[in-house]
C-alpha cells in the first residue's frame, strides 16, 4: 500500500495535526507508541537513503491490528532506521522484546559447541527439527526500500558466495523468475519454495515490489541447508532435518552462517550488527539474533493439559501450527520454538528450545500413562 | 482466498537516493513477460533519460511505473501499467506518458486538442429507450482538484483537505442533488447496508492493479460517499482524493439530462471560490489518476437486454463500429448474466461528452431494433453500421 506518501514534498505544508495518522482503531506496537507529539517531532526526519517516518510506520496505519497476534506494525527501510527513528523504534522494541532497554548489549554466540545436549530428542515424538535466522547486507537498502538494482547487487553477492560452499553444503541457485515448473514442484514437495507473500503485513511495507525480479532460492544438494535470497529480508537462512538431532542441525547452522559471512568479508561486505541491536534486520521482531528454533513435535495429551500455555510461557516458548505463523496444529503437532530474540543469544536460545521440548516430551508421556505433571513444573527461565 | 491474493504492494523503491549510484541497465525493471501499455512503451533508452527528473512534488518515473512493473498483465484486458501522481506527471514524464496515450487513444497525437461540452441540451434524443431492454442508465466522471497531488502520492493532509472542500461543495448542492456525506471511517452498520443496497457503496479496492498504485494508503481515513436524497441519484466524494462523480438512474429511461451540467458547474464553483478548480488542460481534458480516463473521464452506459445480439456472429463488430464496449453487469472484470450487457462508450480522449453520451444513446437504440429484428427471426445484416 504505501507509495508516494511517504516522499510527498508537499506534506510538510500541512501540519503535524493535519498529517498526523488516525490510529483509534489500530493495535499495533507501532499505534501504542506513536503519540502526535513523537509524530510531530520525526515527521521532517530522513535517513541518509530518504527512508521517512511515514515509510516507517505505513505498515502499521494500513493494518489496524491482528485478532491473534500483536503486529509490529513497522520496518526499517536500511540499518539507519534504528538510529534517526529510535525515539519511535526503542519504545517499539522494548515493549517487543520484554523491556530490553536502550541502554541494553546483546551478545551473540554462534560456536554450535556451547550447545549442551540436544541430540537426543525422542524421535517417537520429535518429527522434525528446523532453526532459521536472517542476515542483512551492510550498505544496501532493506526489502521496503531498495531499489531493483540493489536487490540485484544483494543476489550477485549471495550467488557468487553460496556458489563457492562445499562438501556438505555444496549446493544450486534456483532464481524465482527462471524456474521450470520441475523445478518449481520439487521445490514446494521439499517445503522450500517460498512465493510472492499474501499477508497484506508484510505487502505493506514494499518488500514485494518488482516481484519476482532478483529473488531466488539456493540448497544444498542433501537439502539440509537453504538460502532465501530477497524475500522478507537480504537473506533468509535455514538449516533443517527430520527427527530430534537439533544438535547437528545447529551445528550445520552456524557453521554454514559462518563461512558464508566470510566469503562476504572477503568482497569487502559485512554483515548489518551491532553490540545493541545484535543482527539488523527488516522487522523490529527479528533484532538480535533473528533466530527462531524449532521441532515439530506430538502433544496431544500435553496441548490439551490446562497449564499447557503457562508451561510454555515459564519456558519462554511459542506454540504455532505446523504450517507456520498463522496456523492451527493438526493431529496434535505442534511447532514449538524460542520466543525471544534479542537479549539472549544464539546457543542460549538454542538451549531452551532444547531443554524445554526434552521437559514437554517427559510431560507428554507422564499424561499418557495417566500420571500427574505437577512436579515437572518448570520455574520462570 | 482469491481476495486474500490479491493484496496490497508498495514501494519505497521510488524515492530511495541510492538508486542513482547504480546504472540504468541494472535499474531498468525487466519487462519481458509484460503486457500493459506502459511495458509497450519504456524502452531503456526512455528509462535512462527520465530516471533521474522528478515533478515539484517528488514524484518519480519508477512511482509512475510501478503498478504496471508488479502486475505484467491481464488475461482480457490491455493494462494501462502507469499512473499520475500530480497534475505535472503528464508533463515531466511526456516522453513515456504521450506514447501511452497515443497508443491508449486511438492515436491521440501530443499536438491534439480536446474537446469539453457539458451542455446537456446539446443531447439529441436520449429520452426514448425502450424501457423492456435498457433497465437502467449511469454517467460517470471524475475530477481532480488543482493545488493538490493525486491519490497514489497524496498525503493524509492532503487527503484530508481534499475531503473537507468536497464535503462543503456537495452541501451546497440542492433541489434533486442534495444529499448526505457518509464518511466510510464512521458509517453505522445500517447505513452501510443501505449504501450497499443501492449500489452505492465502494469499499477498498482489491484489484492489484489499483492497489499497487498506492492509492488504498491509509484506508479508510478521509474517504466516503454523498447520496443524493432522490434515490435516483448518488455522488462519490473524494474516492481517494479525486471527486468522483457517479449519477445513477434506475428509471426505466435514459434521464433527460443525463449531463450533470448543474450539478458539476455548482460543485465546480465552490472548488474555484477556495481557488481549487478542477485540473483541466486544453489537451488533455480533465487531468486524472489513470492516463486512460484523461479527457472526459466519462464513461456513460445502460444495462441492456441482448440475449440474441450477444450471440450473434457480428456482435463484436457492431460493438467496435459504434464505439462502444460491453461489460457484464457487475463492471469491467466481470461477465454477463441473463444477457443482460453494461454498454458503455469506449473513448474518453478526443471526443467531447455530449458526443459521447450521443454514441451511446444512437448506438443502443440501434442495438435494441437490432435484437427485434432477430427476436422475430430477421437478419440484421443490412443493419450493421459505418464505422464511426
Amino acid at each position: 500500500m504505501p507509495f508516494g506518501n511517504t516522499h510527498n514534498q508537499l506534506k510538510m505544508k500541512y501540519s503535524a495535526a493535519q498529517e498526523y495518522p488516525d490510529l483509534s482503531k489500530h493495535n499495533n506496537h507501532m499505534a501504542k507508541v506513536l503519540t502526535e507529539e513523537l509524530y510531530a517531532q520525526l515527521r521532517d526526519k530522513t535517513t541518509p537513503s530518504g527512508f521517512t517516518l511515514d515509510d516507517v510506520i505505513q505498515t502499521g496505519v494500513d493494518n489496524p491490528g491482528h485478532p491473534f497476534i500483536m503486529t509490529v506494525g513497522c520496518v526499517a527501510g536500511d540499518e539507519e532506521t534504528y538510529e534517526v527513528f529510535k525515539d519511535l523504534l526503542d519504545p517499539v522494541i522494548e515493549d517487543r522484546h520484554g523491556g530490553y532497554k536502550p541502554s541494553d548489549t546483546h551478545k551473540t554466540d554462534l560456536n554450535p559447541d556451547h550447545l549442551k545436549g540436544g541430540d537426543d530428542l525422542d524421535p517417537d515424538y520429535v518429527l522434525s527439527s528446523r532453526v532459521r535466522t536472517g542476515r542483512s547486507i551492510r550498505g544496501f537498502c532493506l526489502p521496503p526500500h531498495c531499489s531493483r538494482g540493489e536487490r540485484r547487487a544483494v543476489e550477485d553477492l549471495a550467488v557468487e558466495g553460496l556458489g563457492s560452499l562445499d562438501g556438505d553444503l555444496k549446493g544450486k541457485y534456483y532464481a524465482l523468475k527462471n524456474m521450470t515448473d520441475e523445478e518449481q514442484q520439487q521445490l514446494i514437495d521439499d517445503h522450500f519454495l517460498f512465493d510472492k507473500p499474501v499477508s497484506p503485513l508484510l505487502l505493506a511495507s514494499g518488500m514485494a515490489r518488482d516481484w519476482p525480479d532478483a529473488r531466488g532460492i539456493w540448497h544444498n544438494d542433501n537439502k539440509t541447508f537453504l538460502v532465501w535470497v530477497n524475500e522478507e529480508d537480504h537473506l533468509r537462512v535455514i538449516s533443517m532435518q527430520k527427527g530430534g538431532n537439533m544438535k547437528e542441525v545447529f551445528n550445520r547452522f552456524c557453521t554454514g552462517l559462518t563461512k558464508i559471512e566470510s566469503l562476504f568479508k572477503e568482497k569487502g561486505h559485512e554483515f548489518m550488527w551491532n553490540e545493541h541491536l545484535g543482527y539488523v534486520l527488516t522487522c523490529p521482531s527479528n533484532l538480535g539474533t533473528g533466530l527462531r528454533a524449532g521441532v515439530h513435535v506430538k502433544l496431544p495429551c500435553l496441548s490439551k493439559h490446562e497449564k499447557f500455555g503457562e508451561i510454555l510461557k515459564k519456558l519462554r516458548l511459542q506454540k504455532r501450527g505446523t504450517g507456520g505463523v498463522d496456523t492451527a496444529a493438526v493431529g496434535g503437532v505442534f511447532d514449538i520454538s524460542n520466543a525471544d530474540r534479542l537479549g539472549f543469544s544464539e546457543v542460549e536460545l538454542v538451549q531452551m528450545v532444547v531443554d524445554g521440548v526434552k521437559l514437554l516430551v517427559e510431560m507428554e508421556k507422564r499424561l499418557e500413562k495417566g500420571q500427574s505433571i505437577d512436579e515437572l513444573m518448570p520455574a520462570q527461565k | 482466498a482469491e481476495c486474500v491474493r490479491r493484496a496490497v504492494m508498495t514501494s519505497g523503491n521510488i524515492h530511495n537516493k541510492f538508486k542513482m549510484k547504480f546504472s540504468a541497465e541494472e535499474e531498468f525493471p525487466d519487462l519481458s513477460k509484460h503486457n500493459n501499455h506502459m511495458a509497450k512503451a519504456l524502452t531503456f533508452e526512455i528509462y535512462k533519460k527520465l530516471r533521474d527528473k522528478q515533478t515539484p512534488s517528488g514524484f518519480t518515473l519508477d512511482d509512475v511505473i510501478q503498478t504496471g512493473v508488479d502486475n505484467p498483465g491481464h488475461p482480457f484486458i490491455m493494462t494501462v501499467g502507469c499512473v499520475a501522481g500530480d497534475e505535472e506527471t503528464y508533463e515531466v514524464f511526456k516522453d513515456l506518458l504521450d506514447i501511452v496515450i497515443q497508443d491508449r487513444h486511438g492515436g491521440y497525437k501530443p499536438t491534439d486538442k480536446h474537446k469539453t461540452d457539458l451542455n446537456y441540451k446539446n443531447l439529441k434524443g436520449g429520452d426514448d429507450l425502450d424501457p423492456k431492454y435498457v433497465l437502467s442508465s449511469r454517467v460517470r466522471t471524475g475530477r481532480s482538484i488543482i493545488g493538490y497531488t493525486l491519490p497514489p502520492h497524496s498525503s493524509r493532509g492532503e487527503r484530508r483537505a481534499i475531503e473537507k472542500l468536497s464535503i462543503e461543495a456537495l452541501n451546497s448542492l440542492d433541489g434533486e442533488f442534495k444529499g448526505k456525506y457518509y464518511p466510510l471511517k464512521d458509517m453505522t452498520d445500517k447505513e452501510q447496508q443501505q449504501l450497499i443496497d443501492d449500489h452505492f457503496l465502494f469499499d477498498k479496492p482489491v484489484s492489484p492493479l489499483l492497489l499497487a498504485s498506492g492509492m488504498a494508503r491509509d484506508w479508510p481515513d478521509a474517504r466516503g460517499i454523498c447520496e443524493g436524497c432522490e434515490e435516483a441519484t448518488g455522488s462519490w466524494g473524494s474516492a481517494g482524493g479525486v471527486m468522483k462523480l457517479v449519477l445513477v438512474s434506475v428509471t426505466h429511461a435514459v434521464s433527460p439530462s443525463p449531463l450533470p451540467l448543474p450539478l458539476l458547474l455548482q460543485i465546480e464553483a465552490v472548488f474555484k471560490k477556495h481557488n481549487h478548480g478542477f485540473m483541466w488542460n486544453e489537451h488533455l481534458g480533465y487531468v486524472l489518476t489513470c492516463p486512460s480516463n484523461l479527457g472526459t473521464g466519462l464513461r456513460g452506459g445502460v444495462h441492456v437486454k441482448l440475449p440474441n445480439l450477444s450471440k450473434h456472429a457480428k456482435f463484436e463488430e457492431v460493438l467496435n463500429r459504434l464505439r462502444l464496449q460491453k461489460r457484464g453487469t457487475g463492471g469491467v472484470d466481470t461477465a454477463a448474466e441473463g444477457g443482460v450487457f453494461d454498454i458503455s462508450n469506449a473513448d474518453r480522449l478526443g471526443f467531447s461528452e455530449v458526443e459521447q453520451v450521443q454514441m451511446v444513446v444512437d448506438g443502443v437504440k440501434l442495438m435494441i431494433e437490432m435484437e427485434k429484428k432477430l427476436e422475430k427471426g430477421g437478419s440484421i445484416d443490412s443493419m450493421v453500421p459505418a464505422q464511426k
